[in-house]
């Protein structure tokens, strides 16, 4: 992407929303989902936009788990540790996850195709364990399943 | 179009229910759980067959999809409609499309896709036991209504609830909700009639009405199979508390991981106001009153109501003191009140069914009924609805069926990190938002998570206090360094480096952290530990003093023992043994040598349960 093109994207997102300090958080989430990351020059502009110093956007951007300063992988793999998924093996199928692409969790593989997060439960707990990958869900999954679960993201 | 009086609406909905009806039907379940298990492309090719097989016109045929069914398990559901009757199929594919719509065409039935149970066999949903004893109110419509279609939800009844209540003065309407005993299902319990009461009552120049969809407790799941199944029941109660306190403007506060609400949602408030149930003068009343909605940036304390609102504005989503309450300053300093998804789901009920309607369910103190996430080591696990005062016996062992496989019942956790753990003991408890407080739980927001011998009590609070720490947003000490430092012993605790004296500190600790913290979040957070101690205290015991785990969950703090009277020979367990400890002796049983280091991989994979776990230095 080259950098005119970055910053009429980031234009283009930060004109959705009207000039009041309540859509920062939604702009923040926007230019994540867009860049994987929330870019110095997002918040610079968000500052001057939604009429708020800095500091606060800083402060926003790093308290959400949403958010990121470094940029995350094209897609993000979120593995349930919510209580049903933990008392059903939540915890091996992580691993196993973590072996199949080399990466502990929170980290992000070479290639920047996925970054690996546990989160905490994401409601599906009647299919625990579970695996989310962007916004596709997979359920009642094993260590076992993990390597099919990758090759078939990796094909989309 | 746009419906500009209370007689409009009603126009409108005989005009829908006199649409000609399809003769044959199907409604795919197009819930997260069903979505996992791959129900889109079941839609589609019911959908394609239909079309191919001639099953195309609105008369003959119709196919929709629904919210969630709440019997997640058994996903993808279809239910099929013919001549007045319905039959429920679980687990369907798409290859089973075909013979689906070949069946419903000639009014047979595909035997092979039926809920079964033991030898019983189920053709309808409301006859399977796991909802035969339920009392669906808050969740009647979820899994019937089609959550993108307003007309649907108009022509089973909704807003009605909305047209009579601005009929009446708000005054009316808030009297009513209190008389009815309407308490908050987020998990303070609080009446919402006060709360309305006390925000009509305040001065500001605007008023705030907010749903709080933020459901981060583990394990539960009632708020967004509600957003994303029935969206337009929340609506229609955050309109009519609008009108009863006076707000103009409304926000729903969506978790980010359920991206499946935000879109259903944001499809039935564009509904709303293009029908002008959402915008100016609705239904020609005086009311005027608009939604949005706002999505959660991934933090649990943002459930909590101060933090919720800081979020809205566009802060950290960091407590306050409440010194004042939010129905007197809220939201950007304005009068506001703040109920959760499943609390405004209820206001239709009460308007539609009156005081001694709803109170006609549930307890004297606690009335109505509650939905229930029933999950964990359970036979039957998702959405339960029940009136309170329900046991937790019945909602466990007859709606659920019990514990899964061989194993027996330990405890049930309810209402997530803020809540606590009962014994078998305490199983007969009819369950409100008293009782289970004074037996130092919580109903919380509805999380049901069933325990069985093979959870330990210990590993359970050591994660509860680990997930707290991660999220406790470091405002206040006792949260942010007494969760640490309780999670270091828990951690050295099942680890096999626990010291005398521990369990005392945590004892002590955990009722400082409980009287010191600064929200409700924090106050709550040393629950799991607190109930754990009061009913497990052996457990406890046995890791500090002797470095056992009778669970056999903790890693090293046990080695495995085979029952031999039980053992069949099958070598299951000597195949999945990594540090080859078990062999057959020569009697053809197997047994476990000195090499065990206590994995536990064995006995999950025992299918006859003989392998037991046992204090390490014991042995046959």
């Amino acid at each position: 992407m080259s950098a005119d093109h970055h910053d009429d994207r980031l234009r283009e997102i930060l004109h959705r929303y009207p000039r009041h300090p309540r859509f920062l958080l939604a702009f923040l989430q926007d230019v994540q989902r867009e860049f994987k990351h929330v870019p110095r020059k997002a918040m610079e502009a968000s500052s001057e936009r939604f009429m708020v110093p800095m500091s606060r956007v800083y402060s926003v951007a790093t308290f959400y788990r949403a958010l990121s300063l470094v940029p995350r992988g094209r897609k993000t793999i979120k593995v349930c540790m919510g209580t049903a998924c933990h008392l059903r093996g939540a915890p091996r199928v992580l691993e196993a996850i973590e072996e199949a692409l080399q990466v502990r969790c929170g980290g992000t593989t070479r290639d920047g195709e996925f970054s690996v997060e546990a989160v905490n439960c994401l409601g599906a707990c009647a299919l625990a364990p579970v695996v989310m990958v962007e916004d596709r869900c997979y359920g009642s999954m094993t260590a076992a399943k993990v390597r099919e679960m990758l090759e078939e993201e990796r094909g989309r | 179009m746009r419906l500009s009086s209370p007689e409009d609406l009603e126009l409108y909905r005989e005009q829908l229910l006199r649409r000609v009806k399809p003769q044959r039907w199907v409604r795919v379940c197009a819930g997260t759980g069903c979505l996992a298990g791959g129900s889109q492309r079941v839609y589609e090719a019911l959908v394609e067959e239909a079309r191919r097989i001639g099953l195309d016109s609105p008369v003959k045929f119709q196919a929709r999809c629904s919210g969630c069914h709440g019997f997640c398990e058994e996903g993808p559901l279809v239910v099929c409609g013919m001549r007045g009757s319905e039959v429920l199929y679980r687990k369907v594919r798409r290859e089973d499309a075909l013979e689906i719509l070949l069946a419903l065409a000639d009014d047979r039935v595909v035997e092979r896709l039926l809920y079964r149970d033991g030898r019983e066999v189920y053709r309808e949903e409301r006859h399977i036991p796991f909802y035969a004893l339920q009392m669906r109110k808050v969740l009647e419509r979820c899994g019937k209504v089609d959550p993108r279609d307003v007309d649907h939800y108009i022509s089973l009844g909704g807003y009605a609830s909305l047209a009579r209540a601005l009929s009446m003065s708000p005054e009316e309407v808030i009297d009513l909700v209190t008389r009815a005993g309407l308490r908050g299902r987020g998990g303070g319990g609080f009446p919402a009639g006060q709360k309305w009461a006390s925000c009509r009552s305040a001065s500001g120049p605007q008023k705030f009405v907010l749903a709080n969809g933020d459901e981060g407790d583990p394990g539960a799941f009632m708020d967004r199979s509600l957003m994303e199944g029935d969206p337009h029941s929340i609506l229609e109660g955050m309109i009519i508390g609008a009108h009863a306190v006076g707000a103009s403007k409304g926000f729903i506060y969506v978790r980010d991981e359920y991206p499946l609400a935000v879109e259903n949602l944001t499809h039935a408030i564009r509904e709303a106001r293009r029908l002008g149930l959402l915008g100016r003068r609705i239904l020609g009343s005086d009311l005027s009153f608009d939604v949005d909605i706002c999505r959660g940036g991934g933090a649990f304390v943002c459930g909590e109501s101060s933090a919720l609102m800081a979020s809205i504005e566009g802060r950290p989503g960091e407590p306050r003191v409440k010194y004042i309450r939010s129905t007197e300053r809220g939201l950007w300093e304005c009068p506001t009140v703040l109920n959760n998804v499943e609390t405004w789901a209820n206001v239709p009920i009460i308007i539609r069914e009156g005081v001694e309607g709803y109170r006609s369910l549930g307890t004297k103190d606690s009335p109505g009924t509650k939905v229930f996430s029933l999950v964990g080591k359970v036979r039957r696990s998702g959405l339960v609805e029940v009136p309170m005062g329900t046991t937790l016996r019945e909602i466990i062992f007859e709606i659920g069926g019990g514990v899964m496989g061989r194993n027996r019942f330990k405890a049930v956790q309810t209402g997530g990190p803020s809540g606590g753990c009962l014994p078998e003991s305490k199983l007969d408890l009819p369950v409100d938002f008293d009782r289970l407080t004074r037996e130092g739980s919580m109903m919380g927001s509805g999380g049901m998570i069933v325990m069985d011998h093979r959870s330990c009590m210990v590993d359970v609070a050591r994660y509860f206090v680990k997930f707290l720490e991660g999220e406790s947003c470091g405002k206040c000490a006792p949260c942010r360094e007494g969760l640490k430092a309780m999670g270091e012993i828990l951690e050295d605790l099942c680890s096999r480096r626990g010291r005398p004296g521990d369990v005392e500190m945590l004892l002590s600790m955990g009722n400082a952290l409980t009287d010191t913290a600064l929200c409700g979040l924090g106050q709550t957070a040393a629950n799991p530990v607190l109930s754990t101690l009061r009913h497990f205290m052996e457990e406890y015991r046995e890791h500090q003093d002797q470095g056992f785990c009778r669970a056999g969950v903790c890693r090293g703090m046990f080695v495995a023992r085979v029952e031999a009277d039980l053992c069949v020979s099958c070598g299951a367990c000597a195949k999945v043994c990594p540090f080859d400890a078990i062999h057959r002796d020569p009697s053809g049983k197997f047994a476990v040598d000195q090499r065990c280091e206590g994995c536990g991989a064995c006995l999950d994979v025992c299918p006859m349960g003989a392998l037991l776990p046992s204090p390490r230095g014991v042995r046959e």
